[in-house]
């Protein structure tokens, strides 16, 4: 009898949804409330508090189809501002095992500033599915090491989280480098985990004042002296690149990171040549030798992005023709029908895009 | 044959081009949360009088239910049909970002596949309007609507077509992307037509499975009575687009072009026939919404991609533009044009008509004859 359940309420939500073509039931449901729609991911923000004058930390309940995530990952999340969707990418910062999402944002920027100065309580935020590799591997590391720039801490404070809500019997060290006290996000919540997990430690390094466990930026003997089984570890980085650049130096291929700060990008706009089609809406400019998305943007198109910075995919397109040159790693591809992220991808000679 | 392009000496086109460009940027400029706000409450009243009309179709015994019933469901229809699904699709709001009003995504309450609908409309039609042999919604590959498509027998059912299309408006639409009168002139081969069909298969089986037979069935006995209801709301639907649509582009001082006069037309000339091929209607706040604001045709062919909202607030604009450079701006209420229509209909349905013709380029021949 309990199987059958299911299946007839799928066949109801079929039903309905054969009845409510061809919108579809989401279209109506929000209507009435926005968090009732069953195939779109909302989240409705049940809690706003200031940990520092520049950040805010949203709590969210995300309405049914959120499938979970994994510790370390991020979410695309999608704000209105003047009528326009926009859309940056976050770390939640909780356990996986919560279920209640925790995003903390500092105010920077066209999203991150909505965030903190419009959204209340009783928002409602548009989410995608999570993403992004950087996660744990499955079987815990004994030793852990996560290490913290900023508001790179959101994903390392999730695996910190996670870890210690499954009761890891290993070693973490929880490194945070910020300016100084007033900066560090998170300083109470990290001390209550710490005093509640014995084999947690958590590690302030000032880079701007005194009195730190740490002073200064990174350097090897941090590691030496608050972690030195470190080359046995696995270490994970999220913060300003000098930091992971600094730690990846140091540590190689055990590092793990997030790159969250948009990589330099260079383009050579002077020598750039062809033709750029998007072949759906039939428009066509010279190659300004500008990543495509700005072209497509410039040629009056609208494609959905979201990061700018060739992380989140949102802004990904069938390229139909032509080579493009990745921006990020200089690697030229000509692939025939190859999906190519928008932001990154510089036109080398005439391309096509089916957009 | 130069007809269309002589109508204003280059300088002067190019300037009115700009003009009209600076409009269009002028309004892109200012669009922004009014214009969102805007059309979602323009869906939430249509998807509030969908619900409302099939739930009064469950007490259909009962006449004044059925016809409440039936009035909300037309209203639904033609608001989602023409204020939401033709704009949004014609891109109009996919500067906000949003999946449901992307236009790559929206998919309307019609038979007629949104996709096939696109490349037929936004395409073939905004991009050669009115010219003969290109643009597919002169006659709609039926009928006879201009002096300069060769007369045949055929054509002496004109006006029956005509009204026949009416009926089945949302049909005839859907059969356009088949372009049957050009597979029976040899020039399509039915193998073309394989994509196309399938997506007018599964479209019109979801559309009349919903009409016909899921709402019919739910309300059991009285399933004839909603299977008529539904029928009447598409009815409704179908002769209210057929003319608003008609008014559009074939009022008899609207005028056509040949492809010749239309070669290497810059943005400025484009914008010129766009004008002189199309036609207002004049009416309240209210019609205006109901006809998608299409009764602002000359607007729309300007500015296809701009939200239709802000037709109305241009108009006396776009007005004043073609006044100071000499040109017609059609324009009338709703039964002028449509007895102009008609008129046009039955008058072509004969191999002789007027001795005024209507393209641009045949009126010079005539007067250098």
């Amino acid at each position: 009898m309990t199987a059958l359940i299911p299946r007839r309420v799928r066949s109801l939500a079929s039903l309905a949804e054969a009845l409510l073509t061809p919108h579809g039931m989401d279209r109506y449901l929000e209507l009435v409330d926005p968090m009732l729609v069953r195939r779109e991911i909302r989240g409705l923000v049940t809690a706003v508090r200031k940990q520092t004058p520049d950040s805010v930390t949203l709590t969210v309940k995300p309405s049914r189809a959120w499938p979970g995530f994994t510790a370390g990952q991020y979410v695309r999340l999608q704000v209105e501002i003047d009528g326009v969707r926009r859309t940056r990418c976050y770390s939640p910062c909780g356990s996986q095992y919560d279920g209640e999402l925790e995003f903390t944002v500092k105010e920077q920027g066209l999203v991150s500033g909505h965030l903190n100065r419009a959204i209340g309580v009783g928002s409602v935020l548009n989410l995608s599915t999570p993403d992004g590799g950087f996660t744990l591997p499955a079987a815990r590391p004994g030793r852990v090491l996560l290490i913290a720039g900023g508001s790179g801490i959101t994903p390392v404070l999730a695996m910190a989280r996670t870890l210690v809500t499954e009761g890891h019997t290993g070693e973490i060290v929880f490194v945070q480098y910020s300016n100084g006290p007033a900066d560090a996000l998170y300083r109470t919540e990290l001390a209550e985990l710490a005093a509640r997990h014995p084999g947690l430690r958590v590690v302030h390094a000032y880079t701007h004042s005194k009195g730190g466990d740490l002073n200064g930026f990174f350097a090897p003997e941090h590691l030496a002296r608050v972690a030195p089984w470190f080359r046995d570890a696995e270490a994970f980085v999220c913060g300003p690149k000098p930091l992971m650049d600094a730690v990846r130096d140091h540590l190689g291929e055990r590092v793990h990171t997030e790159e969250f700060t948009p990589p330099a990008l260079t383009f050579d706009t002077a020598n750039a040549e062809g033709q750029v089609r998007f072949k759906r809406s039939g428009r066509e400019c010279a190659n300004s030798g500008k990543p495509l998305l700005e072209q497509a943007e410039e040629a009056g198109l609208s494609p959905e992005h979201g990061c700018r910075m060739g992380i989140c995919f949102s802004c990904t397109q069938l390229k139909t023709a032509g080579r493009v040159r990745n921006a990020k790693t200089g690697e030229i591809s000509g692939e025939e029908d190859e999906e190519i992220q928008l932001c990154i991808s510089v036109p080398v000679g005439d391309v096509e895009i089916d957009a | 044959m130069t007809g269309l392009q002589d109508r204003l000496t280059p300088e002067q086109v190019e300037e009115f081009g700009r003009e009209l460009d600076e409009l269009r940027q002028r309004t892109v400029d200012d669009l922004g949360q009014e214009d969102v706000d805007y059309i979602h409450n323009v869906i939430k009243t249509q998807r509030g009088l969908e619900v409302a009309g099939r739930a009064l179709l469950f007490a259909g015994f009962f006449p004044p239910a059925w016809l409440a019933g039936v009035g909300a469901l037309s209203l639904a229809k033609v608001l989602d049909n023409m204020e939401i699904g033709h704009n949004v699709m014609h891109g109009q709001y996919d500067w906000t970002r949003d999946p449901a009003l992307s236009s790559q995504r929206f998919e309307w309450d019609n038979v007629a596949p949104a996709e096939n609908w696109r490349h037929s409309h936004n395409y073939i039609h905004h991009t050669y309007t009115n010219i003969l042999d290109k643009d597919r919604d002169i006659g709609y590959g039926v009928l006879r609507m201009d002096p300069a498509q060769k007369w045949h027998p055929y054509y002496l059912g004109n006006p029956a077509y005509a009204a026949l299309l009416a009926v089945f408006f949302q049909w005839g639409v859907m059969l356009h992307d088949l372009e049957f009168d050009r597979i029976v002139k040899g020039e399509r081969k039915w193998s073309d037509t394989t994509e196309v069909v399938r997506k007018m298969v599964k479209k019109a089986s979801r559309q009349v499975g919903k009409d016909y037979v899921l709402f019919p069935l739910l309300t059991g006995p009285l399933a004839p009575l909603t299977f008529a209801g539904n029928a009447t709301a598409n009815l409704v639907r179908n002769l209210w687009s057929f003319s608003i649509i008609f008014c559009g582009h074939f009022p008899a001082e609207v005028e056509s072009f040949t492809e010749e006069e239309t070669e290497n037309e810059s943005r400025g000339q484009w914008y010129l026939r766009q004008i002189l091929g199309s036609a207002n209607i004049t009416g309240g706040p209210l019609f205006h919404i109901m006809s998608g604001n299409l009764s602002h045709q000359i607007e729309h062919h300007l500015f296809p991609d701009i939200p239709a909202r802000r037709y109305p607030q241009i108009a006396g604009e776009v007005r004043a533009i073609c006044e100071k450079y000499g040109l017609p701006y059609h324009t009338g209420p709703l039964h002028k044009q449509l007895w102009s229509v008609a008129k046009k209909l039955v008058k072509l349905a004969l191999p002789r008509t007027s001795p005024a013709p209507t393209t641009v380029g045949a009126d010079r021949q005539l007067r250098a004859a």
